[in-house]
């Protein structure tokens, strides 16, 4: 469960953030998360409830933006969707593949008051 | 429209003390930007040592204490250790590595179920670093969560015993292409069991092609010397760096 350590720090930043603006209150919190990132969204979800009270967030929406994942093989440079860890490059057979994009958790967005 | 601010409602009566003041903030920050930046300053830190740092991750039950009370004691005199021990509760391994005279601190992570830079920075922060060639820092025995968080170490050194199934790089295959090094521990109980060796290698370099593999038994200390040669060939990299 290091997903509600996670939505700690997507609080935590977003506060910061709103601070910085001179903002008083946060309305919504968008998010991307990788396919590969090793992060369950549900549980994001689950803990941003939780993590929102008492603080400038409290009773912001939260929009999770899935982002597929990308790899690309070091042996014939192919590039191809990965579903997960354990994919084969489509054209090579090699599992040697660098994740171009799909591992990635930030902060990306908010509406602030 | 509305002149001030665009908005589709018409400008006559129009009043600009509600839901207008509402701004859309573009920011660009990752989820773990404060870890990866307390992670870089430790690895500052321990550069600035020539420290060899190994972070150890492994499910509970491993053997990743046992591995340690071994490598401590046959070591003891060849290289000079420091140990960070991270679990939910108990200080219990931290014991079992203070009786082989190595300085050990415990962290005590309660309900994380997992050591983050920040501990570790300050974890450290009682040992004499200058003096010491390698710190081993045991993490919490989860092969999920600790995947994700830098320490600031050198290498994620991930243990797998052979009574857990030849599966488990598939079945947690972030920890293992995070790692550099897996020990394939307790390989005198294969004539006992059905774990099938290549195939579990085979399993851990699909995940991760580069993977370096060693299989040992702390037990009757079969492919120790493999492991101390691997830390060896670490140690004397970092000490390199002071030529």
């Amino acid at each position: 469960m290091h997903e509600f350590s996670l939505t700690l720090n997507l609080v935590e930043i977003a506060e910061n953030h709103a601070r910085q603006a001179g903002a008083s209150a946060i309305k919504s919190i968008s998010v991307k998360i990788g396919m590969l990132s090793g992060v369950i969204p549900d549980a994001i979800e689950f803990a941003f409830d939780a993590c929102i009270r008492g603080t400038l967030a409290e009773g912001a929406s939260l929009e999770i933006i899935d982002v597929p994942a990308i790899g690309q093989c070091r042996q014939c440079s192919e590039k191809c969707p990965m579903e997960s860890l354990l994919e084969a490059c489509p054209k090579c057979g090699s599992f040697a593949l660098d994740i171009l994009q799909g591992q990635e958790m930030a902060l990306t967005e908010m509406e602030i008051d | 429209m509305c002149n001030d601010c665009g908005c589709s409602v018409p400008s006559p009566g129009h009043d600009h003390s509600h839901e207008h003041r509402t701004r859309t903030l573009r920011v660009e920050e990752d989820l773990l930007a404060k870890n990866q930046r307390l992670a870089a300053a430790n690895r500052i830190s321990f550069e600035a040592h020539h420290l060899f740092v190994l972070n150890l991750v492994s499910s509970p039950g491993s053997g990743k204490t046992s591995i340690l009370e071994r490598t401590l004691g046959e070591l003891a005199g060849q290289m000079v250790f420091a140990v960070l021990e991270g679990d939910q509760q108990t200080s219990n391994d931290a014991e079992r590595i203070a009786a082989t005279g190595v300085p050990v601190k415990q962290i005590n992570t309660g309900t994380g179920c997992h050591l983050d830079a920040h501990m570790v920075g300050h974890g450290a922060e009682g040992f004499d670093l200058i003096s010491t060639d390698i710190l081993m820092i045991e993490n919490v025995g989860n092969l999920v969560c600790p995947a994700s968080f830098d320490l600031g170490e050198d290498h994620k050194v991930a243990v797998l015993s052979v009574t857990e199934g030849e599966d488990k790089p598939l079945k947690y295959p972030s920890m293992f292409r995070a790692a550099d090094l897996v020990l394939i521990n307790k390989i005198d109980l294969l004539p006992y069991l059905k774990f099938d060796l290549e195939q579990c290698k085979d399993f851990a370099r699909r995940v991760n092609p580069q993977i370096e593999i060693i299989e040992l038994s702390c037990h009757n200390g079969a492919g120790m010397s493999s492991w101390y040669d691997w830390l060896n060939r670490g140690v004397n990299r970092k000490r390199g760096l002071e030529l």
